[in-house]
């Protein structure tokens, strides 16, 4: 470095932390050397969040979000996103990277806990990344979930209509909820206005924070790795983990093989197969919203379907209230019992790797059984498919309450002192 | 480890292979013919022209400027000489004089706009242009309809066989099946100006235009995706080669 920018450096050093928080989270930051695969997906996760967030800026200079009728008799905001695709230049490819994106992001995020999952990333110390994940989680679903009514297709209106009915089986002041989500006796104008501003400023600040907060944790304890051994307990003379190297640039350059390998496929579907099959752009939702006529099947988008199928799972009313919400309930304990892991698993180890048959069984059945709950979420409900979700709710449940159980009766193989690398 | 995970992989596999069979199995039983969807200009140029005869009486494509089928090899002038009747400008939107909140009331339900159609009719049945090929062929005479007309794909629909001079009159032998559904049996009981094929012919250059108006980008967003594909295939060389050189050294 010259001296002279040497010397911007160091001012700007004296006033602000630069080169210590590049040190501490990139050229000196640990990263253990043996990640694998599925550590693609953090880092993904991420991209996928700033594709949505620079795609989302241009998209919002042209959508209206705007329920009444034009003069042709279209809603406004319908029709604002076809301007989009059709008139806007370079709109379509805008619109169908922040489509995909929507669906890529939970693709991304699923298989980043499921990383979690296999190699107990959860475990002490990183417990408070994990609830951070968690809420991320929960607020992400939120985020679609808005956003997915601003189209206001078919789909757009018939699938808000049914989650924010299940508000109203809250007792005592479920019907006032509802009414405070709407903004009106029934979705409109109003509703679509409020889901705008959430979806377009106070749920993304809120992700990003977050976000900024599950990294954070992470710094601060250090990565997890296939095999669960924590790599700060081998330390060099100079107090750098034996196991650990840099994350920048080994982990940089490497992040940047998996950014280009998923930007292949992410490219594949954008511009091959935007509608990815009727699931990732819903046929339904090419008809402008219409209060008057309900479709056939209301299903939602597919990354809710698992946690959609526990809710219509429930069907028996309880202690004189609706099962409806007991439902409601159900699937709300479905996501929030994913942050209680770090204290269910009371195995001796973290990773997969050295757990016994009965924890890989355990995660095999529930793998399963959230596939089955997924696909069962898109059809339409009839007895033998009830039963096979509450069936697959139980097995999914089952995974987390029993763990506390099951993962101390497991024959776990002992860890080892150092990673397997190569 | 390995070794379970990849059974467990192999279970999903399995367990996803099923999906698609019970997709079919799950969608109602319409049969739909497979719609010959062609990119061919002059058979786009003749779906135009028969859309805009046939179909604009009624129908809005609101969401379509004229002088968008630029994007099937029509010049300006010629979309004026050709398709354009009532004065309007080649830079607006294909519009209609019936105003929506009429003819709801003529009709009992607006006829809807058709720029999307082939996009919104996809199903698990079939593609959009499957069931528009097979609904636009499939009209039949019945008496108790107060168009006269009924269809097998959409019954009851609100629409008069609005093709009927061309394909001539078709009737139904309705057969009543067990599982409460109907089969039907269609023939022609007097011809109209084309023969069965010619026939056929125009709904597929009519189906072909509907589905070139729903994405009338389609074809350049493939042709750009090529190039975006091979441009990141390179750049995945690249990037896996500097990934190899800084790690030569961890061991």
């Amino acid at each position: 470095m010259t001296t002279k920018s040497q010397a911007l450096v160091n001012w700007i050093d004296e006033r602000f932390p630069l080169t210590s928080s590049i040190k501490g989270h990139l050229t000196e930051y640990y990263a253990p050397k043996n990640f694998n695969f599925w550590y693609f997906f953090g880092s993904l996760a991420l991209m996928v969040l700033v594709i949505q967030i620079l795609t989302g800026i241009f998209l919002v200079m042209h959508y209206k979000p705007d329920g009444t009728l034009n003069a042709a008799g279209i809603p406004v905001a319908f029709a604002s996103v076809e301007y989009i695709m059709r008139e806007v230049p370079g709109g379509w490819l805008i619109r169908y990277l922040h489509s995909t994106g929507a669906s890529a992001f939970f693709v991304v995020v699923y298989l980043h806990m499921f990383r979690g999952l296999l190699y107990g990333s959860y475990r002490k110390p990183r417990e408070l990344i994990w609830i951070f994940g968690t809420l991320i989680f929960l607020v992400l679903m939120a985020e679609a979930f808005m956003g997915y009514l601003l189209p206001w297709g078919q789909m757009s209106f018939w699938g808000a209509q049914v989650i924010i009915n299940l508000f109203s089986a809250i007792p005592f002041i479920g019907p006032d909820l509802a009414l405070m989500i709407r903004g009106d006796f029934v979705i409109g104008d109003a509703t679509l206005n409020r889901f705008f501003a959430f979806h377009v400023i106070a749920v993304p600040l809120i992700l990003i924070g977050l976000v900024a907060a599950h990294i954070i944790a992470l710094h601060e304890v250090g990565s997890n790795n296939p095999d669960g051994v924590e790599i700060k307990k081998k330390k060099d003379a100079n107090g750098i983990p034996l196991d650990g190297i840099p994350f920048h640039p080994y982990y940089t350059v490497k992040d940047i093989v998996g950014v280009v390998g998923f930007l292949i496929l992410f490219s594949a579907v954008v511009f091959f197969w935007p509608e990815g099959g009727g699931y990732f752009l819903e046929y339904n939702n090419f008809i402008p919203a219409d209060p008057l006529t309900t479709p056939l099947h209301i299903a939602p988008v597919w990354y809710f379907t698992p946690f959609y199928s526990v809710l219509r799972a429930v069907t028996y009313p309880l202690f004189g209230i609706d099962a409806k919400f007991w439902g409601v309930v159900a699937m709300g304990a479905s996501v929030v019992i994913i942050a209680f892991l770090p204290w269910l698993d009371r195995s001796p180890v973290k990773s997969i790797r050295y757990k016994g048959p009965i924890f890989k069984g355990a995660l095999a059945v529930f793998i399963i059984s959230f596939f089955i709950l997924g696909y069962l979420g898109v059809l339409p409900p009839t007895p033998m498919r009830t039963l096979v979700a509450q069936i697959c709710s139980v097995l999914y449940f089952a995974f987390f309450l029993a763990m506390p159980w099951y993962s101390k009766l497991d024959k776990c193989k002992p860890e080892p002192d150092r990673v397997n690398f190569k | 480890m390995t070794i379970n995970v990849f059974k467990t992989l192999k279970r999903f596999a399995a367990a996803l292979l099923f999906v698609p069979s019970l997709a079919l199995a799950a969608g109602a039983a319409v049969h739909l013919d497979r719609a010959p969807v062609s990119n061919d200009p002059a058979a786009l140029q003749h779906g135009a022209k028969l859309f805009v005869n046939y179909c604009m009486g009624c129908h809005s494509a609101s969401f379509m400027r004229y002088n968008m089928l630029n994007g099937i090899g029509l010049n300006d002038q010629q979309i004026r000489d050709n398709l354009m009747f009532s004065g309007e400008r080649v830079g607006d939107l294909m519009k209609i004089s019936m105003r929506h909140n009429e003819s709801k009331i003529w009709f009992g339900k607006t006829p809807p706009d058709l720029t999307l159609i082939a996009r919104q009719r996809a199903s698990g049945d079939g593609s959009g242009a499957d069931w528009l090929y097979t609904y636009l062929r499939q009209f039949y005479r019945d008496d108790q309809r107060p168009t006269g007309w009924n269809n097998v794909v959409f019954a009851n629909v609100g629409m008069p066989h609005v093709l009927w001079q061309l394909q001539g009159e078709q009737v139904a032998k309705v057969t009543d099946n067990p599982d409460g559904t109907k089969s039907f049996e269609l023939s022609l009981a007097s011809p109209g100006t084309m023969s069965a094929d010619e026939f056929d012919k125009a709904i597929a250059d009519l189906v072909s235009y509907l589905v070139w108006m729903g994405e009338p980008i389609a074809e350049k967003r493939k042709t750009i995706g090529v190039f975006v594909l091979i441009f990141l295939a390179g750049l995945f060389v690249l990037s896996y080669a500097l990934k190899k050189n800084y790690w030569r050294d961890i061991h």
